[in-house]
């Protein structure tokens, strides 16, 4: 099965956020960057299949050039192919982001003479968290999607997806191609091994630069939300709190 | 002139969420200056039309069909997408679970219109609309612009306010209709449905009882099983425990993992990292217990006991037995 991963470069924050001083990114002087967790779990689910099935898993981000460095990433735990379509380092708005991808998309397809006959997405972004881009690739593409899966199965032209629900599972039996968006738990990401990293330094970018026109959605500025004003009451520092813990919860009525 | 409200049930059965979905529906109503229809799909949804009444309806648009009986990405989307054809609201709008996400987002691209998820606070205007909506996960909000000559759609946070009663009930006048689906659709509607937990879940539970890595072992999560059990709650936990593989991923809580809102959240060995804390900062209260007393999830919690969870948490279970004299 050849199966195509959207993935996000964003960056990995601590205990805190910071806002650049035109309140128009992260600022991410003092962080890291890491590929968005649902995506990451994206990738290990379509690696983990074609390790088991056979076929191809090429991975596609859309964002600075600095997203090689997610690419390269996606190579060292798997990923044969990789693809870039770089911006300028803004943020693109959903609309403008779902045009692009879906053109580089249908390059790769083109290229390959065949359709992705799986392509997955993070069931959101950990930044800007839109929850959309998915659905309008899958619908510009015309193809199904459905979101929030946990599990993914492949048959003979058809993919069995299970979505997460409050109390269980939804399942639903997908005819391919067709495009899911995955949530985090469904599979533990490795780790990349030695010889992973050392492939992923030769594996070959290719780079897809795309126009694409700005949607109805626009950034105006970030802010950090008002800090409650925190005033912890600390109610022992041993076991015998314990008589005030079960008074604070026979007080609210859950005990 | 309306805001169209796309309300969510489960064969039947009133979504919590509904009563937030309403009460942001009265706040952006009034500023519009347009009334409030609702729209219901799918098997039982009739029987629900009171309840939207209830809460404020004028219209109550009820989808019937027969591949609306269960949950379909695509089908629900385009029933919609009829509905605002037929009725031509201003907006368009629903709460951001899973469903309510997906249902704008196949709205959207159906239209090719914009949408805005998670919206904080909207304020409409004559051009572009100003909203605050929330990034990851609510550690950051994003003041942003809507332009479009379409009906607006969005969808405000879950959680991000608080279900308040209708002012007043609606006219709630019933208006039926049947889509025309195309059967290709049918290709993402549930097939079979595999319901695992009986009784209180992670996301409904008035009491959620958590570990993080201080927790230290699978093992030592049997005290917080014991408690939660004890309060009728749940147990949940970090990524990071996750991670180790202590606990299954439908435990965890956080930006990636459930999004909670119990009357008392505690919170026993966990740091509180950013990807945490959003998904536990709806919490009425929060009882933070950790040996360190500079943790995030300590400054930031209402109540703390600052020692080690392994002593306290099994105290606090005795203690409740006393009491009850179990």
């Amino acid at each position: 099965m050849n199966i195509l991963v959207c993935v996000k470069r964003v960056p990995a924050p601590g205990s805190k956020i910071n806002v650049t001083s035109d309140g128009m990114a992260v600022d991410a002087a003092h962080l890291g960057f890491t590929t968005s967790p649902h995506e990451e779990c994206a990738l290990e689910e379509a690696v983990q299949i074609t390790e088991r099935d056979g076929g191809q898993v090429t991975v596609l981000t859309l964002g600075p050039v600095e997203a090689e460095e997610q690419l390269r990433y996606a190579a060292s735990v798997g990923a044969h192919k990789i693809i870039l379509v770089p911006t300028d380092g803004s943020a693109w708005d959903p609309q403008r982001t779902a045009s692009a991808l879906t053109e580089a998309i249908q390059t790769a397809e083109e290229a390959n003479n065949q359709p992705f006959e799986l392509i997955l997405f993070g069931n959101e972004s950990a930044d800007s968290g839109g929850f959309q881009v998915g659905v309008r690739v899958a619908h510009k593409l015309g193809r199904p999607i459905v979101n929030a899966i946990k599990g993914i199965d492949p048959s003979d032209c058809a993919v069995t997806a299970r979505r997460e629900i409050d109390a269980g599972f939804e399942v639903y039996n997908v005819p391919t191609p067709a495009v899911l968006g995955v949530k985090e738990g469904i599979n533990l990401p490795r780790y990349p091994t030695m010889k992973g990293r050392l492939a992923s330094k030769k594996a070959e970018l290719t780079n897809a630069e795309i126009t694409a026109k700005a949607g109805g959605q626009t950034l105006v500025r970030l802010h950090r939300p008002a800090e409650q004003a925190s005033n912890t009451e600390i109610l022992g520092t041993d076991e015998s709190a314990a008589v005030a813990i079960v008074d604070i919860l026979e007080e609210i009525g859950v005990c | 002139m309306s805001l169209l409200v796309v309300l969510d049930h489960d064969r039947g059965t009133w979504s919590e969420a509904n009563d937030e979905a309403m009460t942001a529906a009265h706040t952006l109503a009034a500023d519009m200056g347009v009334q409030i229809d609702v729209a219901l799909v799918g098997d039982g949804a009739l029987d629900l039309s009171g309840q939207a009444r209830a809460a404020g309806a004028a219209v109550v648009h009820v989808a019937n069909h027969p591949m609306l009986t269960d949950f379909g990405p695509e089908a629900v989307g385009e029933t919609i997408v009829q509905l605002i054809g037929a009725a031509s609201p201003d907006a368009v709008m629903a709460v951001g679970t899973s469903r309510g996400n997906e249902i704008l987002a196949q709205i959207a691209a159906r239209m090719d219109l914009p949408f805005v998820a998670n919206c904080m606070s909207v304020t409409p205007g004559d051009g572009a609309w100003s909203i605050t909506r929330i990034q990851w996960g609510g550690s950051l909000l994003e003041d942003t612009t809507l332009v479009t000559d379409g009906p607006k759609l969005l969808t405000y946070g879950h959680h991000a306010v608080l279900a308040e009663a209708a002012p007043a009930p609606g006219a709630g006048i019933v208006e039926e209709f049947t889509p025309d689906l195309d059967g290709s659709l049918a290709r993402t509607i549930v097939v079979d449905r595999d319901v695992q937990q009986a009784g209180v879940t992670l996301s409904t539970a008035s009491v959620v009882v958590s570990g993080g890595r201080g927790v230290g072992s699978a093992e030592g999560f049997e005290q917080l099983e014991e408690l939660a059990d004890l309060l009728g709650g749940r147990v949940g936990c970090s990524r990071a425990v996750t991670n180790l593989g202590w606990r299954n991923h439908t435990d965890q809580v956080g930006q990636t993992g459930t999004r909670i809102a119990p009357e008392i959240y505690i919170a026993t060995g966990i740091s509180g990292a950013i990807q945490h804390w959003v998904g536990a900062m709806a919490s009425k209260r929060i009882l933070a217990i950790n040996i360190d007393a500079e943790a995030n999830m300590v400054v930031k919690a209402d109540y703390a006991v600052i020692a080690d969870l392994h002593k306290v948490v099994p105290a606090i279970t005795a203690e409740i037995k006393r009491r009850k004299g179990l």
